[in-house]
């Protein structure tokens, strides 16, 4: 074992190789305008109250799960914060790879006296994570190829004939598997009741297979906004942020189809095993980030809602635009007319199976 | 007369020590000097190399998680029948309610549960609400208790689970990986829609033979070209070869899906001169033309180089000796000049085939559904599922594939018949 440990953390060293001194707080984010958000609204001004401390900005969220295993299991975490979606979080939390959080000792109350628990609400969907954003996957449809009607239905997505094109969905089942049950005519309540069974998930894949060859599988975030600019699709879904700063920012002529936008979370978490002395600045930094003022300002710089209730009313403008971000945010009462939650505990039961069968699908 | 004499007897050396002992003593010096200055890269290598690598093979039938996690349960379910279709006896049931309630102190509770949900979906979420309750179990009565806390309990499969991983090692995993999984009677492929890693193992077969191959037919006039060019335009021609080589991976899979989409640069020319009709543009990217163009693109230099360097050293008196013996152009680069580059197709066919075979980044991004590679789901397990059991398996597997591709090759052409230059 002890060798074992050895030869992990000379890979972990050779992996993710962040030299760690005493006031360096490395924190793990998304990279690219996501990053740049939080280096704004959270990093900044955490620096700038606490000049002892430096934090370094680390890239390779989308590889924390395994980095994280690798580095817990070589004794040696060498990272501090890190901003992972909850799904993510739910396994490294029942891996033991992240540490439990008690909302109230940790985390701040809302300026009114509520208690962080309440504020958050139903977001706290594990132990180990503190909600910061909600950010929703929803569809984005080029405005000038769908004629007079732009769709306002989700169902719009496997409606070939009204609105011919190829369209854009990711590689994997999550999310596709319930619109594909929702428009074939499954209420949204029953939706993983209907996919607990084989028959479900049959119909489900019969549903996407009535549009398979229409559709371009895409695995990274930036795949569809290229996509549609480039007019290769007629609709995708992506993350609503990068519909944001096509349309706002690049000026796409992209339209928004927020219906049944899926919901989903991503927030922090305290990787386990780091000395009691990382471990309390790493919550004080928790403490700070997610505070209610600070929520609110992040949504200045990036249109994903703020994940506690009393952040809502204090976003304000976009910080180089100047627009409203209010009417941006998925959570706005506009935009989420209907909406869809994810279930989080079904997909960690049943994500790897049926990614297996979705993927042999594809294949096929 | 005395020369004679001291042959016959041992030959010494002037302090009286054999010759023998004294030249295996100074060799031996040698050796010992020799092997220290081995040392530090061997260790290097041992330590960083084959260690981690031999260490992430024997994931492939780890599996002491189960019977530390859950050491009574293991026992005591040795007894049940698994096949009886009737739940276990109330000791099973005593014996995880005080395995659970030791391991939910230090919470491995819950890794239990992601390991066996990779067999049985379900077993995850099981563990995790079991968890929360055991530790309020009354004394006695378990089953009944189970039950309350999850129905799930009440199913003989989860227990069948437990029990066929209730051992340290495991084929389970490999089994996984050759789409194959173990039921009530025996061993047995897994129904036709969950088969995937078969097909993607042949999959990726193909594919490497295909891009090596147009690699070859690609690289072979570039390599000649660079060869024989004099020596100015031949340096423009290898700046011209390496300068994409140099060039980020992820830059020239994204130029080319700018260049191959359907409203991409190649389609639109194509439709400009009339070539393709505007209504039926081809499907370039996002299947497995486009894993074989921007791979082979990508993969070229690892042809050309070794070529290059082997063409170099072919004088080019003998082709013209041939010609001048009367042979035809095609006669003499046919039997005199082609066998002497078989040695450069050898090497750089070799590297091709061996670095095509574990791509993923490029196949991700361009393969669509039919052009991704066995890496694909490697990574995925890897970094996404964490289920590193069964991606250490495909490795084993994908390893033994290349090993046996290997001793092939050296049994067919000879691995002596490479060069690199």
């Amino acid at each position: 074992m002890k060798l074992r440990s050895i030869l992990i953390a000379a890979t972990a060293l050779a992996v993710g190789s962040t030299s760690v001194f005493a006031e360096d707080m490395t924190i793990v984010s998304w990279g690219g305008a996501y990053s740049s958000s939080q280096n704004n609204a959270y990093h900044k001004p955490y620096m700038a109250e606490n000049p002892g401390v430096n934090i370094i900005n680390d890239e390779s969220s989308a590889e924390a799960v395994a980095k994280l295993r690798a580095m817990n299991e070589a004794g040696n975490v060498t990272w501090d914060v890190v901003d992972v979606v909850a799904a993510d979080a739910i396994r490294l939390c029942d891996e033991g790879l992240a540490e439990v959080i008690d909302p109230a000792k940790d985390l701040a109350a809302a300026p009114d006296g509520t208690s962080a628990a309440d504020d958050f609400g139903d977001l706290l969907v594990s132990e180990c994570f503190i909600p910061q954003i909600v950010y929703s996957t929803t569809f984005g449809y080029r405005t000038d190829k769908v004629g007079d009607t732009p769709p306002t239905d989700i169902c719009a997505v496997f409606d070939t004939e009204k609105y011919p094109g190829k369209r854009a969905l990711e590689k994997r089942p999550i999310n596709n598997m319930e619109w594909a049950l929702i428009c074939d005519g499954v209420a949204k309540a029953d939706v993983y009741d209907v996919l607990d069974t084989p028959e479900g998930v049959d119909r489900a894949l019969a549903k996407l297979g009535s549009i398979k060859d229409d559709v371009i599988w895409w695995s990274s975030g930036s795949e569809t906004p290229q996509l549609l600019a480039d007019g290769e699709v007629v609709m995708g879904s992506t993350y609503n942020g990068r519909l944001f700063a096509l349309i706002e920012e690049d000026k796409q002529p992209i339209g928004m189809l927020w219906d049944a936008q899926v919901f989903d979370l991503d927030g922090w978490i305290i990787p386990a095993g780091l000395s009691p002395e990382r471990l309390a600045a790493a919550k004080k930094y928790i403490m700070f980030a997610t505070d209610t003022q600070r929520l609110a300002d992040q949504a200045k710089y990036i249109s994903y809602g703020p994940a506690r209730k009393s952040s809502a009313p204090l976003v304000g403008k976009h910080a180089e635009l100047g627009i409203d971000m209010a009417p941006h945010m998925p959570t706005d009462p506009n935009n989420a007319k209907n909406t869809f939650l994810y279930n989080y505990e079904w997909w960690a039961d049943n994500r790897d199976d049926l990614d297996a069968k979705f993927q042999a699908w594809l294949a096929k | 007369m005395s020369d004679t004499d001291q042959t016959m007897a041992v030959l010494t050396t002037q302090d009286g020590v054999p010759l023998k002992v004294s030249i295996r003593r100074a060799l031996r010096a040698q050796k010992i000097r020799a092997l220290l200055l081995v040392a530090p890269l061997f260790l290097f290598i041992l330590l960083s190399f084959v260690a981690p690598i031999a260490d992430m093979l024997f994931r492939s039938v780890e599996n002491d998680i189960v019977p530390n996690t859950l050491p009574q349960t293991v026992v005591a379910i040795e007894l049940w029948d698994e096949n009886s279709g009737e739940l276990p006896g109330e000791d099973v049931y005593a014996a995880l309610a005080a395995d659970l309630q030791v391991a939910t102190k230090s919470k491995t509770h819950t890794r239990v549960g992601s390991r066996l949900n990779y067999e049985k979906p379900g077993t995850s979420s099981l563990f995790r609400k079991t968890g929360r309750r055991v530790n309020k179990f009354e004394d006695g009565n378990y089953k009944e208790q189970f039950l309350k806390a999850d129905k799930k309990w009440g199913d003989v499969e989860y227990w069948q689970v437990i029990k066929r991983f209730s051992s340290p090692l495991t084929g389970g995993y490999f089994l996984a990986a050759s789409d194959a999984e173990r039921t009530a009677d025996g061993v047995q492929l897994k129904a036709e829609d969950e088969r995937i890693y078969l097909l993607l193992f042949g999959r990726t077969l193909m594919l490497s033979i295909t891009i090596t191959a147009s690699c070859i037919l690609l690289g072979y006039p570039i390599a000649w070209l660079l060869a024989s060019l004099p020596l100015r335009s031949s340096n423009l021609l290898m700046i011209l070869v390496l300068l994409p080589f140099w060039t980020s991976l992820l830059v020239r899979t994204s130029a080319w899906k700018v260049l191959l989409q359907q409203q991409g640069v190649i389609n639109d020319t194509l439709v400009w001169l009339g070539i393709v009709g505007d209504e039926s543009r081809l499907a370039l990217i996002n299947n497995q033309t486009g894993t074989i163009i921007a791979m082979t693109h990508i993969l070229l230099p690892f042809m050309i180089l070794p070529l290059f360097s082997v063409m170099k050293t072919i004088s080019p008196t003998y082709m013209r000796a041939a010609k001048s013996m009367g042979a035809t152009d095609w006669y003499a680069f046919w039997r005199v000049y082609f066998p002497q580059t078989i040695p450069g197709i050898g090497a750089g066919s070799i590297l091709v085939f061996i670095l095509s075979i574990g791509y993923y980044i490029t196949p991700e991004l361009v393969g669509g559904t039919s052009g991704i590679f066995i890496s694909n789901r490697i990574a995925y397990h890897i970094s996404s599922s964490l289920n590193w059991g069964l991606a250490a398996a495909l490795g084993v597997m994908l390893l033994v594939l290349v090993m046996t591709l290997y001793w092939l090759y050296d049994r067919i052409v000879g691995i002596d018949n490479v060069k690199l230059g």
